[in-house]
């Protein structure tokens, strides 16, 4: 393999509900810096059906081309289909470096696309460099549950791959006045070839718990003891507004359902409040809510470790703490009401 | 259709393994039960292993077995506030083979040990807990676990399932234990450079010291505490009689936070981490304790049977022989096809008459009158510190003068008979 | 136990790939050499995988068949094959070799593959399912390598299996999205990587108990293996390499509120106090 023919950053743009993921602007952000410290061109990959409009929309965000695929065989997301469409792409323009979210899709695509291109992919990605002279991307991430970081080379093959995680890079400002190329490609895939089927697509319509959008998030975990007890949680979070989160022991005691689990491998949060109370601290649950604007932590063990990573900490038991603040809230002047105007 | 095994060994402790090993070693079909995630996860010992009795069960087993450090020195602390009368023994002939004793963390030991008895033939099952004894025309016959379809068969049950041993008490073999019966052990084990333990205890290369403690440590309480020493970690714990903790109303882990903190013992254990915390009940009655450990088709060994000489800190021997010994009884059964009481008696025959029995009965009364008279740890421990005190701080008292200090401090001529009756009645029960 | 295949009847051959992990929840880190101190955590069967050999059991269960476990690790993996066996696995494979050591994910990927070509050799293989991920490598990126390997659709975060028609050839399952969930028919055979709400795993029957204390799983060096590829193993055939770990960032540690539960209380509101903004308080009836 000669690594000086390849070229190039590129962004795979996931499609969300129309529109392009906000994880994928992330990377355009991220991208730019590292194509503009290489020299080379930042590029999308964009493929759907319908989506055409679309790649105008990703040059504001920092890219120079977007190769765009826009055919009916696209309109799911497919293993089969979508990878053919990133091989033969990456075959003709031979990128360097290849971005994709560390979304179920974006996870799903990378891993097949380095199997069949032999090369290195690294997963779940939260720092991104690359060294300027030699062009070597340095992804790093968590490993062994949260416990350690470990950077991540891929040196002898191309493209370098990563899957990044969403929330932590950075999206640039739009710039109306970025200019940049868009590449129509086609590809000769039929329906018959692709061996799988979306028949349906059902989404929640129950109330989603939107852990990732939440301003403020009341967390609790194996501190308060019980099921019942862990109502408390719900009692306070309802009271303020906020999102119910969990410790990993929590959901995993049945006290509460996973979807509100916030760590390593629950949801990474970056709300601008965030109160963990009779959670202890360990590291895979720090990793996900350390970016929180404020941190308060309530626990009854002063050698708790969460104390180390909250802004403010109070040593006491939940039970007596938790409805004193509720009480406060209700006391506390100019507040906005639920269901109203300010008081 | 349920197995059925020749002997079903419930607990994978030092007793239970010990059992199952010598039993697969003869060619018997065995089940050893155990209800933690491994053998070892749910058991806490001080801990010394004893070579001779695992000696005699897995010949130059230090060769192989997963050993903390040979202990070199024994040291034996009487401790007041803010003093302590420490006499020790450290002996070389004790640092090279066959040693004498070792300290061991049990989470390691107990699943090579249970290794060694798989590897004879033993089966064996972990995460399964033993709910009761089916028994069937006055005979146990196997054993019902937690688990669905969860019967299982066999001629002999042996009941190693530890201090509460809730199966021996089902099948009426004794009553709840009382609380001036067992103990209530707490430690922690503490991570410490094995460089730093081997400077601060004055050991040279993976020689091991022990420290049992006695008087202030448990306030009053009769029990003890310990230091003893691993390889990279400490072991510091305590132990007090239940019965005295219900009445002076004390909680364990405020006792091991007393003696973590004593004066005395604090600059040893200065720098160290805190890994793990431990508790664990622990047999103190003694042979007047002892249960009925024979039935139809059943036996009972180790802490489940009440062996513990506490006045010793030795139960996990006694644990070990007494699995031998049963297993050497169930194999004698097994050649009569007989495995009623009657035949399986002479396992509590030769139980009695082991050392197992024997040390047993010569500390019969030692418990519980250590136990009833509270002045032996109260009184005469602070007050041999004080003598200690008195008689070797030089202040310009002349050496007389000191000697009759000590002998007032004993207290009024009443005191003084008491002190010598007390002294003669603990050589009685310790003889 | 082999079911015998029977003229007519769908029999399904499963297999499962598994591996053994070391106990991330309470692995400690050594925070003087920066290592991870391995001895701290026992080693577990991934729990990912233990669904995925769950719900394999369950589909043989439905379906008639046989559910086959593989593992690449060291000898000690053996222990999370008989764990298999206490779910209802019916037969496990550890290919174990120092030549695999060192493998990112494609050199891995490569092994199991081989791993399974060879025990389709042995009975034809239906359907491949595996965890979604694992809890020390937490890539998720092995599953749709074996299946891109084998060349048949990979099928990722199934939290449902609907139908299996093994006579007509196809499957249909649930796959979690962010927001909900999509409904997909796949051709036979397939790979399914797993979510944990799939199922739930059962206390294990004492029967399955004591046959996983007795099982041996068949063992295999790469020499057992067949035609294969040794650059594209271990370390060598590892396109990724770890360049440095160092632990997570150590936040300095926040203030702490002192005084009675009232004091903190009160000072806390204060802080709060300025970004009241972001609360919306539920009025309580009086």
């Amino acid at each position: 393999m000669n690594l000086d023919e390849y070229s190039g950053i590129w962004v795979f743009l996931e499609v969300k509900d129309g529109k392009i993921a906000p994880v994928c602007l992330e990377l355009l952000g991220a991208g730019r810096q590292m194509a503009d410290k290489r020299g080379v061109p930042l590029a999308g990959l964009l493929i759907g059906y319908g989506v055409a409009p679309l790649a105008e929309s990703v040059i504001p965000y920092g890219a120079d081309v977007v190769y765009l695929y826009d055919e009916e065989i696209f309109r799911d997301y497919r293993t089969e289909s979508f990878m053919r469409a990133v091989l033969e792409c990456v075959e003709k323009h031979k990128p360097e470096i290849i971005l994709y979210g560390a979304t179920s899709t974006g996870k799903d695509l990378a891993s097949a696309v380095a199997t069949d291109l032999q090369t290195g992919l690294t997963a779940d990605t939260t720092m991104l460099d690359v060294n300027a002279e030699n062009g070597l991307l340095e992804a790093s991430r968590p490993a062994f549950g949260g416990n350690i970081m470990a950077t991540i080379l891929c040196k002898k093959h191309r493209p370098q791959m990563a899957t990044v995680r969403p929330k932590v890079m950075k999206a640039l400002p739009p710039d109306p006045n970025r200019t940049g190329q868009i590449v129509r490609e086609t590809i000769n895939l039929r329906e018959e070839d692709i061996r799988t089927k979306v028949l349906e697509i059902v989404r929640e319509t129950k109330e989603k718990v939107r852990l990732d959008e939440a301003d403020v998030i009341v967390a609790g975990g194996k501190g308060l003891g019980s099921k019942d007890a862990f109502e408390l949680i719900h009692r306070f979070a309802e009271k303020i507004g906020a999102t119910v989160g969990a410790s990993r022991d929590a959901v995993e005691a049945g006290w509460i359902d996973h979807q509100h689990q916030v760590g390593q491998t629950g949801v990474t949060v970056t709300p601008k409040i965030y109160f963990a109370i009779g959670i202890s601290g360990a590291i895979q649950h720090i990793v996900g809510m350390q970016n929180a604007g404020l941190i308060i932590a309530i626990n009854k063990d002063p050698q708790a470790p969460i104390f180390q990573s909250s802004h403010y900490g109070i040593v006491g038991d939940a039970f007596e703490i938790v409805p004193m603040l509720m009480e406060a809230f209700q006391k506390m002047p100019d507040k906005e009401v639920q269901y109203g105007g300010k008081i | 259709m349920a197995e059925k095994f020749d002997v079903i060994v419930v607990g994978a402790g030092p007793a239970g393994t010990a059992c199952a090993y010598t039993l697969a070693k003869a060619g018997a079909s065995v089940l050893l039960m155990e209800r933690g995630e491994y053998p070892g996860s749910k058991n806490v010992m001080g801990g010394v292993l004893y070579r001779k009795t695992m000696e005699d069960i897995i010949p130059e087993f230090y060769k192989e077995a997963p050993l903390e450090r040979p202990i070199v020195e024994q040291r034996f602390m009487m401790l007041d506030q803010s003093s302590a009368l420490t006499f020790s023994y450290k002996g070389l002939e004790w640092a090279q083979e066959p040693y004498n004793n070792f300290t061991v963390l049990r989470a390691k030991f107990d699943q090579w040990f249970a290794d060694k008895a798989v590897k004879e033939g033993a089966l064996l099952l972990n995460e399964t807990v033993a709910l009761e004894c089916i028994v069937e025309d006055g005979k146990v016959v196997g054993i019902r676990t937690d688990r669905p379809d969860g019967d299982i068969y066999a001629d002999v049950v042996v009941l190693a399932d530890g201090v509460n041993s809730l199966l021996a008490k089902s099948l009426g073999f004794h009553k709840e234990f009382r609380p001036d019966e067992v103990a209530l052990a707490v430690m922690e084990v503490l991570k410490l450079d094995r460089k730093i333990i081997e400077d601060r205890f004055s050991l040279e290369g993976d020689q091991g010291c022990t420290f049992e403690i006695f008087g202030d440590s448990t306030k009053g309480i009769l029990g003890t505490a310990w230091l003893y020493t691993n390889k990279d970690s400490l072991n510091i714990g305590v132990g007090a009689m239940l019965s005295g903790l219900i009445k002076q109303k004390i909680k364990p882990y405020e006792l091991l936070d007393y003696v973590k903190n004593h004066p005395m013992l604090r600059p040893y254990i200065q720098g160290s981490e805190q890994q793990e915390y431990l508790a664990h009940l622990i047999p103190e009655g003694g042979f007047k304790s002892m249960p009925k450990v024979v039935g139809n088709g059943v036996v009972v060994v180790g802490d489940a049977a009440q062996l513990v000489n506490a006045i010793h800190r030795e139960g996990s021997n006694m644990a070990m022989a007494s699995g031998v010994l049963a297993a050497e009884t169930i194999l004698q059964a097994k050649e009569a096809e007989d495995f009623s009481e009657k035949i399986l008696d002479s396992y509590r025959v030769k139980l009695l008459d082991s050392f197992v029995g024997q040390d047993l009965k010569k500390y019969k009364d030692a418990t519980h009158h250590f136990e009833k008279f509270p002045q032996y740890f109260e009184q005469y421990i602070p007050m041999m510190n004080r003598a200690a005190s008195q008689m070797f701080t030089v202040d310009g008292t002349s050496k007389w003068e000191k000697q009759k200090k000590i002998w007032r401090d004993i207290g009024t001529p009443k005191d003084k008979w008491r002190m010598a009756r007390d002294l003669m009645n603990a050589w009685r029960v310790m003889k | 136990m082999v079911l015998g295949s029977e003229e007519g009847k769908a029999m399904l051959h499963i297999v499962a790939c598994i591996k053994q992990v070391p106990d991330t929840k309470i692995i400690k880190m050594n925070p003087r050499t920066n290592t991870m101190d391995r001895s701290s955590a026992p080693a577990i069967l991934n729990p990912y995988d233990a669904h995925a050999v769950e719900e394999a059991v369950r589909l043989k269960q439905r379906y008639g068949g046989v559910v086959s476990v593989v593992t690449m690790g060291p000898p000690p993996a053996v222990k999370a094959i008989r764990k298999c066996v206490e779910i209802g696995a019916d037969e496990g494979y550890l290919i174990t070799d120092r030549a695999f050591a060192g493998a990112d994910t494609l050199a891995t990927s490569y092994a199991l593959t081989k791993g399974i070509e060879k025990i389709s050799e042995i009975r034809p293989v239906d359907l491949v399912i595996c965890g979604k991920m694992t809890i020390d490598g937490d890539t998720g990126q092995v599953g749709p390598g074996i299946a891109r390997r084998l060349d048949i659709p990979p099928l990722t975060n199934v939290n449902k299996v609907a139908e299996v028609n093994r006579d007509e050839g196809y499957v249909i399952v649930h796959r979690k999205l962010e927001d909900g969930y999509e409904v997909i028919k796949s051709t036979l055979p397939c790979l399914f990587s797993v979510e944990k709400e799939i199922n739930e795993v059962p206390y294990s029957p004492l029967p399955n108990m004591l046959r996983a204390a007795r099982y041996q799983p068949v063992i295999w060096a790469v020499n057992d293996l067949g035609e294969i590829d040794r650059t594209l193993l271990g370390l060598k055939g590892s396109p990724t390499i770890v360049a440095k770990v160092w632990p997570p960032e150590k936040p300095k540690g926040g203030e702490r509120l002192e005084g009675t539960a009232n004091e903190q209380v009160s000072q806390l509101m204060e802080i709060l106090q300025e970004k009241k903004g972001l609360f919306r308080v539920k009025e309580e009836q009086v």
